[in-house]
This record gives structure tokens, sequence and C-alpha cells, in this order.
């Protein structure tokens, strides 16, 4: 575990020596400030609109970040031949994997947290409402859909040599999912054979990223999501992330290194 | 003495993608043996196998037949890499990192103790010059320094083995004169070194025994004194005898 935690402490040191996270997190923030400093119908619920557009910001600014940063990992260790003295060492390539997505998860699991932070407070000070347990929630439920999301990654940046190839795949794939993914079994009954039977086995097969999209929740201040299904959801990412890591390490282990 | 490194009718075979080029051989049955304490000069002209031998002692690269060794452990075992530094021909370190952070970093890999690590640095800054830069990000670093860099993070293990690809590729006379002065005095130290090179006067004056290679064939092993005295030649002069190179200058006008 070791080695996986010090692989998983450089990627977070990475990451926050660059310039990607700061530029978007800043672009993230004016944008937001300029939203809540105008009132343009002079509606007084404008604030649920403010909160959805600044929402879907933190969704989009969170998927590039979580994207680009994965995508370059082991690449960019194979192109700048960093991987060789590492591997020399006594770790696993399991191992550098783990830490991989582990340090890309953690690092994009800090990057959510600011982002709502700001989010949160920037909501709170126009409603005067503090609903900390459902931003618990919505955090939770965002930072395990990124897990699925770093693990796919990870395993297309082993399948696919180019970081940017990656990163467009990963992209197509993942907004694919987004927009269309729960509309797919509906799509399939208006299907004639095989084609059906082929739309229903994506629909089962895919990770169903819009389960853990809960803006709703906050953007109307809904009720809390039941706990049970709550925890049913972190366990059915769980589950994606397991697959799609165990076959970016089987893959992995059959890759040349130079 | 005891074996630290062994080969044993080592093959390792490329094949092409594409289905009209033949097989690569890229090693044909080596057999090595590197006893502790010695500094072995591993030899050979451009593609006679050299980095693919490293290659498969690191576990990078699988052999198709044959078995290596480090320590008697097979070397697909990654703790058969504990006890070894190694230093790539090209040293490209984590750039964002200071050279004590990728010092830190490689240590915790190898297990380190906090006090152990802070001690091992300190040992090791001192030895490649870099007290003054440590702090600083390696990507500030000349080619020279980063070569340091990556002789410090070889020995933060205070390795048994070190196995260097070429480790004075690149610098400057005096770069190489200072990797030189560590290899001598790893060797003072009882430490095992095990490394490539094109600069033959280096090898002679550092290396106990040297094997040749060629085309993936052991040529020649021995001391370097065996190895020149059927030539009556220089190392260098030995070396092209033995892979069987011809100097057309040498030659007499048709």
């Amino acid at each position: 575990m070791k080695n996986i935690i010090a692989v998983a402490g450089v990627v977070i040191k990475e990451l926050y020596r660059r310039k990607d996270f700061y530029v978007l997190f800043i672009v993230t923030i004016l944008i937001c400030l300029v939203m809540a400093s105008v009132n343009i119908f002079h509606d007084d619920k404008i604030v649920r609109y403010l909160k959805e557009l600044c929402l879907l910001l933190v969704w989009i600014s969170s998927l590039v970040i979580a994207v680009t940063t994965t995508a370059r990992q082991i690449p960019a260790e194979r192109e700048n031949r960093t991987l060789l003295p590492l591997l020399a060492k006594p770790l696993t390539r399991t191992q550098l994997v783990l830490g991989k997505f582990l340090g890309c998860w953690v690092a994009c699991g800090l990057t959510l947290l600011c982002f709502y932070l700001f989010f949160g407070l920037l909501a709170g000070t126009r409603e005067h409402m503090w609903p900390v347990l459902n931003y618990f929630q919505a955090i939770m439920l965002h930072w395990f859909m990124l897990g699925i999301v770093v693990a796919l990654t990870l395993l297309g940046s082993l399948v696919f040599a180019a970081p940017s190839s990656n990163s467009t795949i990963c992209f197509v794939i993942i907004g694919g999912i987004l927009l269309v993914g729960r509309h797919l079994d509906h799509v399939a009954l208006t299907l004639p054979e095989p084609t059906r039977a082929i739309s229903q086995a994506i629909y089962f097969a895919i990770p169903h990223l819009e389960f853990f999209d809960t803006r709703d929740l906050i953007v109307h201040n809904w009720p809390l999501i039941h706990w049970e299904f709550w925890g049913l959801a972190i366990v059915y990412a769980l589950a994606y992330i397991g697959a799609f890591l165990t076959g970016a390490c089987l893959v992995f282990r059959r890759k040349a290194v130079n | 003495m005891g074996t630290i490194l062994k080969t044993d009718k080592l093959r390792v075979e490329y094949r092409s993608r594409e289905m009209r080029q033949a097989t690569k051989i890229a090693l044909a049955g080596l057999d090595l043996e590197v006893h502790a304490g010695e500094v072995f000069g591993f030899l050979g002209p451009n593609g006679a196998g050299k980095t693919t031998t490293m290659n498969v002692l690191l576990g990078f690269v699988q052999p198709t037949s044959g078995v290596a060794s480090l320590f008697g452990i097979d070397v697909r075992q990654p703790i058969a890499r504990q006890r070894i530094g190694y230093l790539p021909e090209l040293t490209y370190y984590y750039k964002f990192l200071t050279a004590e952070e990728l010092l830190r970093f490689y240590a915790k890999i190898f297990g380190l103790t906090r006090s152990e690590t802070d001690q091992r640095i300190d040992q090791l800054m001192k030895l490649v010059e870099l007290e003054h830069a440590r702090k600083r990000p390696i990507r500030s670093y000349s080619k020279g320094m980063q070569q340091r860099v990556g002789l410090a993070q070889a020995l933060i293990n205070n390795p048994d083995l070190l196995v260097l690809d070429e480790p004075t590729s690149g610098l400057d006379p005096v770069g190489r004169m200072k990797v030189r002065e560590i290899i001598q005095r790893l060797k003072d130290e009882g430490k095992t070194v095990f490394f490539s090179s094109h600069e033959l006067g280096e090898v002679e004056t550092v290396c106990d025994r040297v094997a040749i290679i060629n085309q993936g064939e052991l040529k020649a092993i021995g001391r370097v004194n065996e190895i020149k005295k059927p030539h009556h030649a220089n190392l260098e002069q030995a070396f092209l005898e033995i892979i069987g190179f011809q100097n057309s200058s040498t030659q007499p006008a048709p």
C-alpha cells in the first residue's frame, strides 16, 4: 500500500504544480461571480438559474480536469522515460496503475472540494440556507462518478498510445453516456432485431454516469436521497471502478515499457 | 566470491508486426556471471544487445527463453530489485519535483524510514555535489546535474548492485570524471557495478572484468588484460578485432 500512496503523492503534486487546475478554477469563479452579481430579469428566484449554471460549470470543469490529468499519466511516463527508473525499483505494474488511479482520483476530489466550497458559499450567501448534508451527498456521488471516469481514462491511456486521442475518445464516451445513456433502452424498443439486442446490451453494460447527477438536489433544495439508494450508487461506482482498473492492470502487464 | 548477477542461455526475440519481416534476435543464448564486489564492463557496438540485457535484468522485457537472476532471485519477481540501483542511459525525472522530493519518493518505494531517508539524502547530495541545488526543481538543472541526480536516485537504497547504462554518455569531461570518481568510490566500498559504455578508455580504467557482445552473442569475457593480451593492442583495438570490424583505411587500395 505504501508504494501506491507514494505514486499517488507524486500525481497530486504534479496537479497542483501545473497551471491547468488554476486556470479552470479561476475561470469558473469569475463566471460564477459575474452571474451572481447581476439579476437580469429582476426575478427573486433567479438564484436557482444561477445555481444551475454554476453547477453545470463545476461538472464540466471537473470532467475536463479528470480526463486530461489521467490521460497523460502513463503515456507521459513512457514518453519521458521516467517509467524506467520507477519500474527498476521494487514496484509492481499493478501498484503503479493503482497509484496513478488513487492520485488522480484524490486530486479530482480536492478540486471538487474547492469548487463546491466556493459554490456553497456563493449560493448560501444568496439564499441564506446551508443544506450541508445535501452538499455532502452531491459531492460524494460526484466524486465517485469521477472515479469511474478516471478508471476508464486510465484504461484508455493504456490502449490508445496518444494522450490526445485517448482524451477525445473518453470525452465522446462520457458525453454520450451523460446525454443519451438514459434514453438508450427506450430507443432500443423502437429498433428492429438485432440492433435492438445490441442497444440493450450496451445500455446494461455502460456505466450510467447520470445516476450520479444530483444537481437538482441542490438547485431545487430537494430533500435528501435515501441513504440506502445513495449507498447503492456508491457500490455501483465501485464495481465499475474495479472492472476498469482490472482491465488496465491486465493490459499494462503485457505492455512494453520502452 | 558469490555470484550477484547471472544469465543462463538468455534469448530475446522481437517479432515484427509486419508479416513479411523476420523475427529479430536481440539476444542469442547469453551466459553471464558477475561476482560480488567487481566492476563489470558490458561492451558492444550499437544494437549489440546491451540495453536489451539490462532491460531483461530489470524486468522490463520478458526473455523468450533462458533465465536471468539477481542475488539468486528470478528477475521477474519485484523483490529481486530491492537491492539494486539503476541509472538509465537517458535520465529523465519528474521535472516538477526538486531533487530532494524525487529522492524522498524513491526512498518511500524502497521502504526506508523517515530518519534513514533524511540521512541518506544528505549523504547522496554531498556525494553528487548537489547540496546547493537540492531544493530547486529538476527542470532548472543542467544535463550534468540531471545525470548526477540520476546517480543519487540509483544509490538511494544503498544498493549492493548498481546497473548503469552508459552513465557518461553526453557528459562533458568534468561530468565524466565525476561519474568515474563515484564508480571508483563505490568499488572501494565493495559494491558491485555492472555498466555498459562506449568509452573504452574509461572501461579500461575502472573495470575488473569485461564482456564483449555483438549481435546478441557473447564474443569475449574476462579481465581487461586477458582480453587485450591475444591482440597485442589496447582495449579499443582488441574490441574492434573481437567484433570483426574491418577498418577500410588500413586495407590496401585495390
